[in-house]
């Protein structure tokens, strides 16, 4: 649980860093949808991506975590759908876990209370009844 | 220049984060969304403790007039509840659910080479460029775009 704590504390420090430097919003769904759009925008976009990249694999590096490489215990299909929809469903619902989930809810935005409780609901009702 | 490094230095702190809260990892994630005897409230702590501390730095931030490197805070300014909000929220669980994967922690699984990961993240582009093309008058008029890309 402490790992929990501290990392959720770097993730929630690195958002008030965005906010306070370039007064962005992390949120990683509308980060990705940036590279694809002809703003000025998408260069720092591509810089955090960059950051998030190096310091999840190296720190993931660090703690000796394995990346699963046996294709017999991947469900193709199914990843390739979910992927899809989140993908698609991020963008039509404007955020994910880090733009409504995290910055939305620490902003008090009602639209992102709303939209971090639906994902959340249904994630568990979908997890739960697949499982 | 500036902001390209406050970025990256943002990035990299989420990054770290991310891969020592156990979050990516899918099957933690899976353990919070599957209700079971063995559920995993971690996700649960991760995210409450994200709130906390940028809830007290975005009000802390929030006493400055603009941000350290541009003219304003580029706060979402959508208010309504609208049915595509909820819509897409939905497709998102959905999508959560079957993988354990929402966009940071695939991003780092596939620069990990996980397999998994870098078959999600392969379909969760296609999933985005399909909006962003539904979406082509953005693509010509970049004023429009932060009133369609609104809360993160």
């Amino acid at each position: 649980m402490a790992s929990a704590i501290v990392g959720g504390g770097l993730i929630g420090l690195a958002a008030v860093m965005l906010f306070f430097s370039i007064g962005r919003i992390a949120g990683i769904s509308g980060i990705s949808a940036n590279l694809f759009r002809n703003t000025p925008n998408r260069f720092w976009s591509l810089a955090f991506l960059a950051g998030l990249i190096v310091g999840g694999v190296v720190t993931g590096q660090l703690l000796g975590r394995t990346p699963l490489q046996n294709l017999q215990e991947v469900d193709v299909g199914l990843l390739l759908l979910a992927g899809l929809l989140v993908g698609f469903g991020t963008r039509l619902g404007s955020g994910c876990t880090s733009g409504h989930g995290v910055c939305g809810l620490a902003r008090l935005s009602p639209r992102s209370a709303l939209a971090t409780l639906t994902f959340l609901s249904v994630g568990m009702l979908v997890a739960t009844a697949v499982n | 220049m500036g902001s390209i490094l406050w970025a990256l230095l943002s990035g990299l702190c989420f990054g770290v984060g991310l891969a020592i809260s156990g979050m990516t990892d899918p099957e933690v994630v899976l353990a919070f969304l599957t209700i079971s005897a063995d559920w995993n409230p971690a996700l649960i702590a991760v995210m409450g403790s994200a709130v906390v501390v940028s809830f007290t730095g975005f009000a802390l931030t929030r006493t400055r007039t603009r941000p350290l490197l541009d003219e304003h805070f580029h706060e979402p300014e959508t208010r309504s509840v609208t049915p595509r909000l909820i819509v897409g929220s939905s497709l998102f669980g959905i999508g959560w659910a079957l993988s354990g994967y929402c966009p940071g922690p695939a991003l780092i699984g596939a620069a990990s080479l996980d397999f998994r990961a870098l078959i999600f993240i392969a379909a969760y582009w296609v999933g985005v460029i399909v909006f962003e093309v539904l979406n082509a008058p953005s693509l010509k008029e970049p004023a429009r775009v932060d009133a369609i890309s609104s809360d993160g």
